[in-house]
């Protein structure tokens, strides 16, 4: 991926993006950045489209009018083999895993690896079996996606989107469907991914706990357009429906984190 | 009046549209084809779902056609005391017609509609959008292996069916009916000419199975990505391939000169 060619740290940038389904108005106007290594968290209601946008700005939804731009190309203009040399630093989550049925845990996984690097099969096994083992996940490799539990379904897929390292991961639900064991693993690898590879996060989530101890970019959707903001600032929003949207666990694990703060000053 | 005219003519844009996205797909296709890597496995796997699994099918099938054929071609030539012209005359009709046509319509219903359902399915579950975030061309990965094999199961199950409707007319018209054996095979082997009769078979058989290999796959990537889009396409490849392999044998038969 190419270097950004913008010149503030804004790394995946939507600009005027007005996007209908049908009847539907999903965006009008949706303008939002993403800082390079930042953790981005997309909140709003059923049908405001977080989902949509992770899709946006992986290309594989194109708006009806505006620009997405990734690390500054913009994806309007691009062929799909172009958007395929982009999409090669874009590893993407989707909400229901999007593993491929007829192939096993580890072909699954390896794919990647094999269409785009030259590594040797063992190399590559080796690689499989560490993202497997970041994810709390052994002697699964035989086995077919039909095999798995929901919630080792999510870890593959997870393995599957980190097993390049990319340059940003588009994680939609990342933590529905896991027990709380392996929400804090999943969290923990985010943030060990986000300090030690630079990587940039977008994640959907309604999982606010584990979400706001990761994010520090929160974007709500609504009315097709975003509210941005750090999770404190939404927090103290004038809006009492943005302030609504971080809940009661949100709203309580910010309190306890200004206390701890506070106590640290004191 | 205007209504229908402009309804008439909204129809036919949305038609040509529809031929143009089917169109350059067949050119993805057939460019991948060309287009490293050759994803052999896949081609295999597919090969042994589209031809092995449809053997039994296809063989079952022939030796029936074969035994009415037989029944039915004897009773007819005895009226006229030609009944030693059997072997002749199936041979001629399994051949040139019934043999390719026969098993493109069974592949299609077995396999074509099969390609279509498990390709519809993946995209409802959003696995050909997960092989373009890994930057893998679902053309070349899911649609190529399916549709080469389907074009190259196509005149290997067209033998097979048509070898087994010769086993069949043989067991009806020389066990069943006392018609000489020596008779039937010799009739079969004086009527054939393997350039003429059996290359047009086994093009016909190639271009059904690479028809029927471009709308299962199109269908299939085409669809609407639910249950009820993918129960539409399937249905749709089943109708589609099947008329296109009627018009497309009625042209080839026109354009080799019978």
């Amino acid at each position: 991926m190419t270097a950004p060619s913008v010149s503030d740290d804004s790394f995946i940038e939507i600009e005027n993006v007005r996007l209908t389904f049908g009847e539907r108005r999903v965006f009008d106007d949706l303008n939002c950045r993403f800082r390079k290594g930042g953790t981005h968290l997309l909140l709003g209601g059923s049908g405001t489209g977080k989902s949509t946008m992770l899709r946006m700005i992986g290309g594989l939804q194109r708006p009806d009018s505006g620009e997405v731009r990734v690390a500054g190309e913009s994806l309007g203009s691009k062929t799909e083999f172009e958007l395929g040399e982009i999409r090669r630093g874009i590893g993407m989550l989707f909400q229901n895993g999007a593993l491929l049925d007829s192939l096993n845990v580890f072909e699954n996984v390896v794919l990647p690896l094999r269409e785009h690097t030259r590594q040797s099969v063992e190399a590559a096994r080796d690689r499989v079996a560490e993202v497997l083992a970041s994810v709390g996940l052994e002697d699964v490799e035989s086995l077919l996606p039909r095999e798995l539990s929901g919630g080792m379904l999510r870890r593959v897929a997870f393995a599957r989107a980190i097993v390049m390292e990319p340059e940003i991961l588009l994680c939609d639900e990342p933590f529905s469907g896991l027990d709380p064991l392996n929400v804090t693993r999943i969290e923990a690898l985010l943030v060990q991914l986000n300090r030690k590879l630079g990587l940039t996060v977008v994640v959907t989530s309604h999982h606010m706990a584990s979400s706001l101890r990761m994010a520090d970019q929160m974007l709500l959707l609504r009315d097709g357009g975003c509210v941005a903001g750090t999770p404190e600032e939404l927090a103290d929003h004038a809006d009492a429906e943005i302030r609504e949207f971080l809940g009661e666990d949100g709203r309580a694990y910010l309190a306890r984190q200004h206390e701890i703060r506070d106590r640290g000053q004191g | 009046m205007t209504g229908a005219i402009r309804e008439l003519g909204a129809q036919s844009i949305l038609r040509v549209q529809a031929l143009g996205r089917i169109a350059n797909f067949g050119g993805s296709l057939v460019g991948c084809m060309f287009r490293p890597p050759t994803r052999f496995g896949f081609f295999i796997r597919a090969l042994y779902d589209t031809g092995v699994l449809s053997v039994a099918l296809i063989g079952l099938s022939g030796f029936t056609v074969g035994m009415v054929l037989g029944l039915q071609l004897y009773t007819t030539l005895a009226r006229f005391g030609a009944e030693q012209g059997l072997g002749a005359v199936v041979g001629l009709s399994l051949i040139r017609e019934l043999g390719p046509v026969l098993t493109g319509l069974l592949v299609t219903g077995r396999a074509g509609s099969a390609i279509t359902a498990e390709i519809g399915a993946m995209k409802a579950t959003e696995q050909l959008d997960g092989l373009r975030m890994m930057a893998i061309n679902p053309i070349h990965f899911v649609a190529m292996p399916r549709a080469l094999a389907l074009a190259l199961a196509m005149p290997l199950l067209n033998g097979i069916f048509i070898t087994l409707s010769f086993a069949g007319a043989y067991a009806v018209g020389v066990t069943l009916q006392g018609l000489d054996g020596g008779v039937y095979i010799s009739g079969l082997e004086s009527a054939i000419r393997f350039s003429e009769d059996v290359g047009q078979s086994l093009i016909k058989s190639a271009v059904f199975g690479g028809l029927l290999g471009l709308i299962a796959t199109y269908k299939g990537h085409a669809c609407v990505p639910d249950a009820a889009g993918v129960a539409r396409a399937t249905t749709s490849t089943v109708v589609t391939a099947s008329i296109c392999i009627l018009l497309s044998d009625y042209m080839i038969t026109a354009l080799w000169g019978v």
